[in-house]
């Protein structure tokens, strides 16, 4: 029995219009893991959820669910996995219990069954109250759960979200982030795409950036935040200094007329910033990290990532040249 | 075991998607149920009682009686081929055919659960019609088996349309396109209101290559027992016609045309 719950090898997508989507990538999914699947628009996050969950078709490589390939035993593949979709995807007019009821239904769960487990999910995901609402008279928040729900309704192993929380608000995304860590802890693997960072830091315990089609980095999120060589802080002060002092290596900056941006490289110490401050009668009032710096690193990642391409579209145009 | 537990699935999949269609069309019941209920009562009163008075006789039977089987079938093709593919179309346009993708339903199941969906709206509007034409004429039925048989057999075959329709369909104007220029002219002209034997003989030639005469003369002959078609050529058309959609159909949607990337 495979370890993995998700094996993708040399996956590519070739679009109709010839846009190339994923260029041959290869993932491993441990089962039981909660990894962050990142990039920009375009990078082809949605289009390897899509084969995945075959809603694309792929041009080559191999794509195994729990062991089952979508190739040969698509069905069984299917069925461990829960699908959110980035769009709302339901039939607007339908109720929130219509909906879910449904899709259990799809799964070969009974109706009897279906209604059962319509009502559980529903009410883990405080909706249910609104079971009897059309889904079109939902808030946007309450959308995204009850696509949560409907994902949920047949019990799989396996739960792909792509950006859930885009658009919600912040005691909502909370809300599905303790939602989601709970469900993690129960033993379903969970592949999140978010273009929140500070999402995928809190939440995922692995991360895969995809860039133009191809993986560009696969790791743990600690191993990740470690690679940061620089780390920002923010400190509130009861005045702001005259001019900042030449300390080396630290880069000082004013952030507003009550704060002060530090950045700091790992190998030096916060000490030697007190000091000064103390120094001019300058009291710290908070400190904290800055919560960007993951940001930070997704652009330095996917710059260098351009960079490179860049380097060998210009290498094959000097060996073209020379032929 | 594993077999067994598969096509019980797969059955439960396909009742939820019958139950989900019946289910939407009740519910915009004023756009769905209703018009063909006030439509072919005006079809009753305007050609059947108004000019059919005048018409007098047909094959021995009231005008009014004449049309009537050719009316019920009307309304049974319209509305089979409308449910599907307007209902297929939506779902492709919300996206929400997505569920049914993603899920481990078989393609057939699919299928079949859209198409016995629009077969279900096609036969309750078939009997909303003939309650309708029961309060202007006195029905008879000559042969009950060739009247099911055939009026299954055209809304499946209507309803396996509108699905292939839905398919290729990119807009709300592609599913109204072939009801409005093909469907409509078809049926008018299927010998609903007449028979071809009233036609020039090049006319009655051009005539057999309409389907719908088919259809509409082997009803007629499972309520009146006459024809202008022998009865078996008419179920074998039907029954080619159904094996062909049906076919094309599955293709399109095991291979995801119109609805996977």
């Amino acid at each position: 029995m495979s370890e993995n719950a998700i094996e993708i090898t040399n996956l590519s997508k070739t679009y109709g219009d010839g846009f190339v989507a994923l260029k041959g990538i290869s993932l491993e999914v441990k089962k039981g893991d909660f990894i962050a699947l990142l990039g920009p628009n375009g990078a082809g996050k949605s289009t390897s959820i899509g084969i995945i969950c075959s809603l694309v078709n792929k041009t080559a490589g191999e794509v195994k669910v729990f062991g089952h390939s979508i190739d040969n035993e698509l069905e069984a593949a299917k069925r461990c996995i829960g699908l959110v979709p980035q769009e709302f995807n339901f039939a607007q007019f339908e109720t929130c219990r219509q909906i879910v009821v449904t899709q259990a239904g799809y799964y070969g769960v009974p109706r009897k069954l279906a209604q059962q487990r319509a009502e559980k999910v529903l009410a883990q995901l405080s909706l249910l109250d609104k079971a009897d609402v059309q889904a079109r008279q939902l808030s946007g928040g309450m959308k995204r759960r009850l696509m949560i729900a409907r994902a949920l309704v047949h019990e799989p192993k396996i739960l792909i979200l792509d950006e859930p929380t885009a658009g919600v608000d912040i005691e909502i995304r909370r809300t599905m982030w303790e939602f989601l860590t709970e469900l993690n802890e129960q033993g379903t693997t969970i592949v999140l795409t978010t273009h929140y960072l500070e999402e995928a830091e809190q939440l995922c315990r692995n991360i895969a950036i995809i860039n133009h089609g191809e993986i560009i980095e696969n790791t743990t999120m600690k191993d990740l935040i470690s690679r940061l060589d620089l780390e920002t802080f923010v400190l509130d002060v009861d005045k702001m200094p005259n001019e900042f002092p030449c300390i080396e290596k630290v880069c000082f900056r004013e952030r507003d007329e009550s704060s002060i941006e530090i950045d700091l490289p790992k190998d030096a110490a916060l000490n030697q910033v007190f000091e000064w401050l103390t120094k001019q009668g300058i009291k710290v009032l908070s400190m904290r990290n800055k919560s960007n710096r993951l940001e930070e690193l997704f652009v330095q990642l996917t710059e260098s990532n351009r960079e490179q391409r860049n380097n060998i579209k210009k290498s094959d145009k000097l060996v073209k040249e020379e032929k | 075991m594993g077999a067994k537990v598969y096509n019980r699935e797969a059955f439960i999949a396909m009742q939820s998607i019958i139950i989900k269609e019946i289910t939407r069309y009740f519910r915009i019941w004023i756009q769905t149920l209703l018009p063909p209920a006030i439509t072919m009562s005006l079809y009753f009163v305007i050609f059947g009682q108004l000019i059919g008075s005048r018409v007098g006789l047909m094959e021995g039977v009231s005008y009014m009686e004449y049309i009537t089987p050719g009316i019920i079938m009307m309304s049974v093709i319209t509305n089979s081929y409308s449910n599907v593919a307007s209902s297929f179309y939506s779902a492709k346009f919300q996206r929400n055919v997505e569920e049914l993708l993603v899920a481990p339903v078989p393609t057939l199941f699919i299928l079949l659960g859209y198409v016995l969906g629009g077969v279900s709206r096609g036969l309750i509007t078939g009997v909303i019609v003939t309650i309708v034409a029961s309060q202007f004429v006195e029905l008879h039925i000559n042969n009950w088996p060739v009247v099911f048989f055939v009026v299954i057999l055209t809304s499946m075959m209507f309803a396996t349309a509108g699905l292939v329709n839905a398919v290729f369909a990119k807009s709300f104007d592609d599913i109204s396109i072939i009801p409005t220029f093909v469907l409509t002219p078809l049926t008018y002209l299927g010998g609903v209101f007449y028979s071809i034997k009233m036609l020039p003989e090049f006319w009655q030639s051009i005539s057999l290559a309409n389907p719908v005469l088919y259809m509409v003369n082997a009803f007629r002959y499972g309520f009146l027992g006459f024809s202008d078609i022998p009865i078996q050529n008419a179920i074998i058309l039907i029954s080619f016609f159904i094996i062909a959609l049906f076919s094309l159909a599955y293709y399109l949607l095991a291979k995801g045309i119109g609805i996977r990337s």
